[in-house]
């Protein structure tokens, strides 16, 4: 049977990528993301996943505003490795479980009437590959965890509201749970937490804010999702509103807090909170 | 629950479909730049590949001038941006400082920990 082992919410900074490729990760600005990310390791080796669902957004790599998808599902057995603009990063395409992603799909369709847009290819980038390098390190050929990309439009208003998408994480836990094959799951909420990257208020970050969405994420998430994207724009930045993905991985990731960090250098609020299955 | 995005948010973009829809040529400029062949053509010549994409003469003058403030209020989606930037040789830092009326310098300094870039 599919359980849902655990979650984890967690902030896909670009900057990260080039980090890890260039072996940055011990400097003195990014040994603390780096180091946080230690006990989440040692936590997953633990809990044997063997499929990652990633909860994500495509920063105009593979998706364009032509034919733009409120929730995307990667139903393939690979995902190559986008280029987003800045040439291709040197890492193993990711391998997929297409069993599982199809098995998704019926049951998130016909079951929980959630009507994805089903994707046969999709080049993946720095949203969904940063929490796969922070949580799952790669070795030469391959990583050592199976994924699978859930893309969700926080881009193009409108928006799904982040009601829909911790209803979509309660439907996906319900899917994973009904699914006969044996998989160990964990889902990742993905979203840099306060950041603004344009107009006069670049730059804009609210760590008080970001604090008080990991406690409410904790303690109240059916809750916290009823916050607008209103309120997420006005109190931590308008691109903040990533921050929606959190809750679809609350939504199926319903135990004990583990972990927790935060970290702002420089224009995001990098959180990290984990939780049991 | 009603309607999530209820007013005006001072220095902000809130990127629509009414500004998607306006800076489309831009962003489809911006889409091509993913592919290496195009970022060369765009390097070799800039001004053919503004007119391939059809960009109006005020969009090709807000590239020509590096207007990353002008870019974004005529629908340049920010992570289409980040591609003009990067194939200009201009960093999100950069372009942000501009955004804000700042130097590179002066922005970095507001930083907590610059280095982390």
């Amino acid at each position: 049977m599919g359980k849902i082992v655990g979650g984890i919410g967690l902030s896909h900074v670009p900057s990260v990528g080039p980090v890890v490729d260039r072996h940055r990760t011990q400097e003195a600005a990014w040994k603390p993301l780096f180091d946080a990310y230690v006990p989440v390791r040692e936590w997953l080796a633990k809990l044997k996943p063997d499929v990652a669902i990633v909860v994500y957004n495509d920063h105009a790599a593979d998706f364009s505003f032509d034919k733009y998808p409120t929730f995307a599902l990667g139903v393939a057995d690979r995902y190559p490795i986008g280029d987003e603009g800045f040439g291709t990063r040197p890492l193993p395409e990711v391998k997929g479980d297409l069993d599982l992603s199809i098995h998704l799909s019926e049951s998130l369709i016909y079951e929980h009437e959630f009507d994805l847009t089903l994707c046969q290819e999709i080049a993946v980038e720095h949203g969904f590959l940063v929490p796969m390098n922070l949580c799952f390190p790669h070795m030469k050929d391959a990583w050592p965890v199976r994924a699978i990309p859930l893309q969700v439009n926080v881009v193009q208003h409108p928006l799904p509201t982040a009601r829909r998408c911790w209803r979509l994480g309660q439907a996906l836990r319900a899917a994973v749970e009904a699914y006969p094959a044996d998989a160990r799951v964990v889902v990742m909420g993905t979203g840099g937490m306060s950041h603004q990257l344009q107009g006069k208020r670049f730059g804009f970050m609210n760590e008080k804010f970001d604090q008080w969405f990991m406690d409410r994420l904790e303690a109240a998430p059916e809750e916290l999702a009823t916050i607008t994207h209103q309120k997420i724009m006005e109190e931590a930045g308008a691109e903040a509103v990533e921050l929606i993905m959190w809750l679809t991985m609350r939504g199926a990731a319903r135990g004990k807090r583990v972990d927790r960090h935060y970290y702002a250098p420089m224009t995001t609020g990098m959180g990290l909170v984990t939780f049991e299955g | 629950m009603g309607r999530q995005v209820t007013g005006a948010i001072p220095d902000t973009s809130v990127f629509d479909l009414r500004l998607s829809l306006r800076g489309k040529r831009l962003n489809r400029l911006c889409a091509a730049l993913c592919s290496p062949a195009e970022r060369d053509a765009f390097k070799r010549d800039e001004e053919a590949c503004m007119s391939r994409f059809g960009l109006t003469d005020e969009e090709k003058a807000l590239i020509r001038n590096r207007d990353f403030k002008g870019l974004i209020e005529a629908g340049t989606n920010i992570y289409y941006l980040l591609k003009i930037g990067s194939v200009t040789g201009n960093g999100l830092y950069q372009m942000g400082a501009q955004m804000r009326g700042e130097t590179y310098q002066q922005f970095l300094a507001t930083r907590k920990i610059s280095d982390a870039r």
